[in-house]
């Protein structure tokens, strides 16, 4: 928190000072969004306009990057909420097994493994989450997730809850750091299915 | 370097090439004995050393050396240049941070290509990079002294108020921003402590670090190369060499590491 109000003081004093700001909103977006088009000039080009254009939600959490209006934020959730597709079948529970090698995996997006057909991509859930007990290398950027299960309860609402939360973790938290992995087609069904089996199935390991 | 120096450095490049599962443990202890092992020195010194001689030597198609590259504190100075960078250089009309100047000077006063000067910046197994060598050269040369970085020119301010743009523009498939990572005091990615850029205590101790012997990579690391290496995490294309890009990201976090020491090269996981 100190960190926090540290930025916020840092903000102020800078907003306060009119010599520290000399563009305009509108000119610092245009001359920051040309120069960084132009400096991804070698690479992927499909991966290059991947990340010049900004979806809505993006463009409004990068405006608003201490705390996001909550008007906006509610516009986000709505607009991301509709965008999540449960399994038709109504089940949404896969195998913890294939779920905690999802969680460990990395793999994928990035320009030295952008994908293949034959390797399906990672969550990495373990970048950011405590999960199982046995792994200690997990990362704090992320609430600890250990006996998630266990202490919400496993019902259908929380199993629910877990999908949606993989599928588009802006849905319920509008610029979450959480990625959004159903959506931005990174995790497929039946593998948020096994990551929510990770999380909600009373056999495994993250509950016991 | 000693020999047991030598066995420790390949000791723990084998250990940081281990599946990343196995290596934590094995790694941190790894990293330990090596420090110790360092006592006499940090590799970086090699590239210190290939850098003065790179520096002085009479090298590119006009056949002279880099000594009367101005750095920003006039020709021939390189004594405390690094630790004024970036700033803005009125030739060139830029802000510039050492890696893009010596790019200039290799042009000006060398005659290379732009493309040639630009064209290894990162080394790779059996591939040195004059580029790693010359900027800890010159990045030692301020070793001891105060960061300030300057933010008094309309361009210097202008590359600041963009960085904080590009600092918190989030974008691509996983929507990250720098501040998805460095915006926050004591976080990790796995074991990995996330500096708070944005926060000059921390900024001060860790920005004035770079170029770094980066004992996982066996190799001297550039600011440049630190940046390249986080779009690469972000799932960002490869960020071009001396952008502009980077240099507005460099200044803005020089802004708040202004007043920390520079101890670079450093030596790093
Ligand atoms: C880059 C960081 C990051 C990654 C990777 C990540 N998460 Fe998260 N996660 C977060 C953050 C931050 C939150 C808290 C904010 C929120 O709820 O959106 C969160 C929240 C959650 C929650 C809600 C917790 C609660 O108490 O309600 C669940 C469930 C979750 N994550 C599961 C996962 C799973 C499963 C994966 C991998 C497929 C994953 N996360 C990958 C950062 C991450
Ligand atoms: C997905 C996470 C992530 C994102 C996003 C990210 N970084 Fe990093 N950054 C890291 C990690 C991990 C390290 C290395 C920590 C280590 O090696 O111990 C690091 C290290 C750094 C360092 C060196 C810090 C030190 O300790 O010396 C700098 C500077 C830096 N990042 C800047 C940036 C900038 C600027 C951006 C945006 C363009 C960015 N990072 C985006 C994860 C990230």
């Amino acid at each position: 928190m100190k960190t926090t109000m540290l930025a916020v003081a840092g903000l102020t004093i800078m907003a306060g000072c009119a010599a520290t700001t000399q563009l305009t909103e509108n000119e610092r977006q245009t001359r920051a969004e040309a120069m960084l088009k132009a400096g991804f000039s070698k690479g992927n080009k499909a991966m290059a306009e991947r990340v010049v254009q900004q979806d809505e939600t993006q463009a409004l959490c990068s405006k608003y990057p201490e705390s996001v209006p909550e008007a906006i934020a509610s516009r986000i959730q709505e607009s991301q909420q509709a965008t999540i597709r449960y399994p038709a079948s109504g089940n949404l529970m896969g195998d913890w097994r294939q779920g905690e090698k999802i969680a460990q995996d990395g793999w994928g997006m990035r320009f030295t493994d952008m994908g293949s057909p034959n390797r399906p991509m990672g969550g990495n859930c373990y970048a950011c989450h405590q999960l199982a007990p046995d792994e200690l290398s997990y990362g704090t950027l992320g609430p600890s997730l250990y006996q998630f299960g266990k202490a919400r309860g496993y019902t259908d609402e929380v199993r629910r809850y877990v999908y949606g939360k993989v599928y588009n973790a802006k849905a319920t938290n509008a610029c979450s750091n959480m990625p959004r992995f159903g959506h931005n087609g990174i995790l497929t069904e039946q593998q948020i299915k096994d990551v929510v089996a990770l999380l909600m199935d009373p056999a495994s390991p993250v509950n016991r | 370097m000693s020999s047991t120096m030598r066995a420790a450095v390949a000791a723990v490049v084998l250990a940081c090439t281990a599946p990343i599962v196995l290596a934590q443990g094995s790694t941190e202890k790894g990293i330990e004995q090596y420090r110790q092992a360092l006592k006499e020195g940090n590799p970086a010194e090699l590239w210190e050393a290939r850098g003065e001689d790179l520096w002085k030597r009479k090298r590119g198609p006009k056949n002279v050396s880099l000594e009367q590259c101005d750095l920003g504190q006039g020709p021939g100075v390189v004594r405390g240049a690094y630790a004024h960078l970036p700033r803005y250089f009125a030739d060139t009309d830029k802000v510039q941070d050492a890696e893009s100047r010596l790019v200039t000077c290799m042009v000006t006063l060398q005659g290379f290509k732009e493309e040639d000067a630009k064209k290894n910046p990162f080394s790779a197994p059996g591939r040195h990079s004059d580029m790693e060598a010359l900027t800890s050269y010159v990045a030692a040369e301020s070793k001891g002294m105060k960061l300030n970085a300057p933010l008094a020119h309309p361009k210097e301010r202008e590359a600041f108020e963009l960085g904080d743009y590009l600092f918190h523009r989030r974008a691509g498939p996983h929507d990250y921003s720098c501040s998805t990572c460095h915006a926050e005091s004591g976080k990790r990615i796995r074991l990995q402590e996330l500096p708070a850029l944005t926060d000059p205590g921390e900024a001060q101790k860790v920005f004035t670090t770079w170029p770094a012997y980066r004992v996982s990579q066996g190799s001297v690391r550039t600011m440049q190369h630190r940046l390249y290496d986080c779009y690469w995490q972000m799932r960002h294309p490869q960020l071009d060499f001396a952008s502009d890009t980077a240099t507005a990201l460099m200044v803005y976090m020089a802004k708040f590491a202004n007043g920390g020491e520079v101890h670079a090269p450093a030596l790093k996981r």
